[in-house]
């Protein structure tokens, strides 16, 4: 069982490595600032809201290009939301995609979105992974009876 | 809470309402307020806030509500808009501020904001992830109190209250028209005022101001004083640059606001400062043709200015009380500048400008009124710069220039808009604007002066030395005076240049220098005159004049010679500006139009905007703060056009020398704090 001192380590060095690598940005860390101990499970919380809605979102988007006719104007109301929703938490290179993709919708570029909603598939997927990681680490501590550094 | 689908219509409250009522009857000067202690929310508030945040990304909503919560503020969650007013409705008063985002699936954003200020008239902020210019100036002209971009961050929220504050300040200006707001204002007002302000000059200029231009105020703002935002050069500064940056006729306060972003600053002081901004740029390009300017300011034609000499440093009160200032308007202006200089204009007009270059300082005044100081004296029209006397221009203060200004006197407002503005953008513009720079000194400029060196030093410290005050008030103009003598270089200079005068300002603006130069001017005469009372003209004056008053020209007429007035001028009225002054002077040697320091003080403007004059926009965007004062500029002598008769220029001329070491009052002038022409006896 790894030491309290130790799991901070690595909770310590897998966070930098999400932010050096562009997962996660500086509004992530603005909402970490936020948690407190009247709510502790607010980040916990906040990132299942954000990654539902992203899947749900990827759905909607999914139906919309399998139409017959792509209505590109609502599609860009989607992406909007997504982009909106995914720089709010943070979750930066979900953002970068949803920008590409804004730009397609407005090129009405079928291929380059299509391209783009699989991107923003994947980077879902690999944040919701990174975010298990990390909230698991989070959890080995507290649970060992240490605290969660905060990131600077 | 529930973030999903449905109408979620979550209370988090976050302090007992009866905070937020209380604080809502205290603000609201009788709203019904639900109860809860009337007194303590002052010091509660901002906390308690009732926030009614409509989104339906709920990634966002959960943030925005924890961030809110953060701040102390009571949340109501809601992903739909329908639901959000239907909720509105049923509790009237039971929320403070709403913020909504703009997409949204089932209204419009925008929808809901007109609904919402149309029943209820609450303050809205809009959000988005678009940025986009058209989506913003959409915000603004539905009534949007603000534009948050997304990603919110929690800073962005804290200052909402100032949205609800400043509502609640305008309801109470109209239930209360009749009532001199200033007295009447809310008891809690204050309170709040300061709470609003804390950290901000405005209520300190405010106060000052409020009491020195209760008459200009009461125009502005009929029953509730508001608080006065100081337009320092720096925060003209900004504006401009975001001004610029949207163009000019795209600008709007709201977008201006977002870029420049400073806190606490609103959405209203960007449009008053706006209005008056456009109306000196029009008077700039009004006045392009040389002396337009400038002679606005130079005010009384040689007689006044005969004595401008004297008036450097001296007497703004000596010239207030020789009644010269009464002229002021067209005169008032060379008056105030006079005064400040030294007064000398104690015949008619008293800013006689006996040096051309004054003119420029001065253009704002009537053109006609310089056309004759410049034919007199302007020894220095060897340059025949225009002045760019006004604000905005750069003022080479050459005596050319002083001429020219003359000759468009209200140009010279305007055309010191156009100087103004062109500093902007690259400082020599209003070198080009003056005219025939020629010299490069006139040019209020500053940096376009390339011999500016001299001159407009000159000017600023001759101002200084004069009058001191002089220049403040009227100074507006200098653009130069930074640098000491780029500033004062205001066309009237150019004499001095040559004879030394040029003001050495130089580096320090401070008055040091003035002293120095002033001697020289002195010899120039014109220059002296002119200097003293330019040298500084706040560029930031202006605009704070303009924002007081309403677009006061002084901006640009003090640009002439006050502007290096100004500086030192500012610098000693304004404190602060002194300080800036120097550091105005140095942005002269920047080669920019350093508007009086004074103006920086941010604070001077709004409340004395005495007369006009009183802008000289020492150095600092001289371009910037004379184009504000500019847009009364009207070059003719009234720098105010609105609201300061001369009297009150020649009253802030005297208060900016008072202020600054003797000379009137600091700042104020022109937005200086300290000056306020208005004290000046006239």
């Amino acid at each position: 069982m790894a030491s309290i001192a130790q799991l901070q380590k690595q909770f310590i060095e897998y966070t930098t490595t999400l932010y050096s690598e562009g997962y996660l940005n500086d509004q992530f860390k603005q909402l970490q600032k936020l948690q407190d101990e009247s709510d502790p499970n607010f980040l916990v919380g906040l990132v299942s809201v954000f990654l539902e809605d992203s899947e749900k979102l990827i759905k909607i988007l999914e139906t919309a290009f399998k139409q017959k006719t792509v209505d590109y104007e609502q599609v860009s109301l989607h992406v909007h939301r997504f982009k909106g929703g995914s720089s709010s938490i943070g979750a930066q290179r979900v953002t970068s995609v949803c920008v590409s993709f804004m730009n397609y919708c407005k090129e009405k570029n079928l291929d380059g979105c299509l391209w783009c909603l699989q991107q923003a598939n994947h980077e879902c997927i690999l944040v919701r992974n990174k975010f298990e990681v990390l909230f698991r680490l989070e959890q080995q501590i507290l649970k060992a009876g240490g605290s969660i550094p905060m990131m600077e | 809470m529930n973030l999903g689908g449905g109408q979620v219509v979550n209370k988090q409250s976050m302090m007992p309402s009866s905070s937020c009522a209380s604080w809502k009857s205290t603000a609201g000067g009788g709203s019904s307020g639900g109860g809860g202690g009337d007194g303590g929310v002052p010091d509660q508030f901002p906390a308690g806030l009732r926030v009614l945040v409509v989104d339906d990304d709920p990634t966002c909503l959960k943030i925005l509500e924890k961030m809110l919560r953060n701040c102390n503020y009571e949340v109501t969650k809601c992903n739909r808009a329908e639901v959000a007013l239907t909720h509105l409705r049923e509790n009237k008063n039971g929320f403070d501020v709403v913020i909504s985002d703009v997409h949204m699936p089932d209204m419009d954003g925008f929808k809901l904001l007109e609904h919402i200020g149309i029943e209820m008239d609450l303050p809205v902020i809009m959000m988005s992830a678009d940025d986009s210019k058209s989506v913003v100036m959409k915000g603004v002209t539905h009534g949007a109190c603000d534009y948050l971009i997304k990603p919110v961050r929690i800073e962005a929220l804290r200052n909402i209250w100032q949205h609800v504050v400043r509502k609640r300040k305008h309801e109470w200006k109209d239930f209360e028209p009749s009532a001199s707001a200033d007295e009447q204002k809310p008891p809690e007002e204050p309170d709040y005022s300061s709470s609003a302000n804390e950290g901000h000059n405005w209520k300190n200029t405010k106060r000052r101001k409020e009491e020195d231009d209760e008459a200009e105020e009461r125009d502005d703002s009929s029953s509730l004083k508001k608080p006065r935002v100081v337009w320092s050069v720096e925060l003209h500064q900004q504006f401009v640059a975001a001004v610029n940056q949207l163009g000019i006729d795209k600008a709007v306060p709201k977008k201006i606001l977002e870029l420049m972003n400073v806190p606490g600053l609103t959405r209203e002081n960007v449009a008053s400062h706006l209005q008056k901004y456009r109306l000196y740029l029009r008077r700039l390009s009004g006045s392009q043709h040389p002396g337009g300017m400038n002679t606005g300011f130079m005010g009384s034609p040689e007689a006044g200015y005969g004595s401008i000499s004297s008036l450097n440093g001296l007497d703004l009160q000596a010239l207030a009380a020789s009644g010269q200032l009464g002229q002021l308007p067209p005169q008032s202006l060379a008056t105030l500048q006079a005064a400040a200089l030294g007064r000398s204009n104690n015949s008619k007009s008293p800013i006689s400008v006996p040096v051309i270059d004054q003119r420029n300082i001065f253009s704002f005044e009537n053109p006609k009124r310089y056309t004759e100081v410049q034919s007199q004296h302007l020894p220095n029209s060897s340059n025949s710069k225009p002045m760019n006397l006004l604000p905005g221009i750069p003022t080479n203060m050459e005596p050319k220039q002083f001429v020219s200004l003359h000759q468009s006197g209200q140009h010279s407002f305007g055309s010191m808009n156009n100087q103004v503005l062109i500093q902007m953008g690259g400082q020599n513009q209003i070198q080009s604007q003056t005219q025939s720079q020629g010299q490069g000194q006139g040019q209020v400029q500053v940096s376009t002066n390339p011999h500016h060196g001299l001159r407009q030093p000159v000017l600023s410290s001759e101002m200084l030395t004069r009058g001191g005050v002089v220049d403040l008030a009227t100074t507006v103009y200098n653009p130069v005076v930074s640098q000491a003598s780029s500033l004062v270089d205001f066309s009237m200079n150019h004499k001095t240049d040559s004879s030394g005068n040029s003001y050495p300002l130089g580096g320090s603006l401070g008055i040091s220098n003035i002293t120095s130069t002033s001697s020289t001017l002195q010899g120039d005469v014109n220059l002296d005159t002119k200097v003293s009372r330019r040298g500084i003209v706040p560029s930031y004056d202006i605009f704070n004049d303009l924002n007081q008053n309403g677009y006061r020209d002084w901006g640009l007429q003090d640009v002439g010679g006050l502007t290096f007035d100004q500086s030192p001028v500012l610098l000693q009225h304004n404190r602060p500006s002194g300080q800036e002054i120097g550091g105005q002077n140095r942005n002269l040697t920047s080669n920019k139009v350093i508007f009086s320091p004074g103006v920086e003080t941010g604070a001077h403007r709004n409340g004395s905007n005495i007369g006009q004059p009183r802008n000289s926009y020492v150095g600092e965007n001289p371009l910037r703060v004379k184009a504000e004062s500019l847009n009364d500029g009207s070059s003719h002598n009234t720098l105010y056009p609105d609201h300061y008769s001369q009297d009150d220029l020649l009253t802030a001329i005297l208060k900016q020398q008072q202020q600054q070491e003797g000379v009137g009052q600091p700042e104020n002038e022109f937005g200086f704090d300290g000056y306020a022409l208005d004290n000046l006896p006239v």
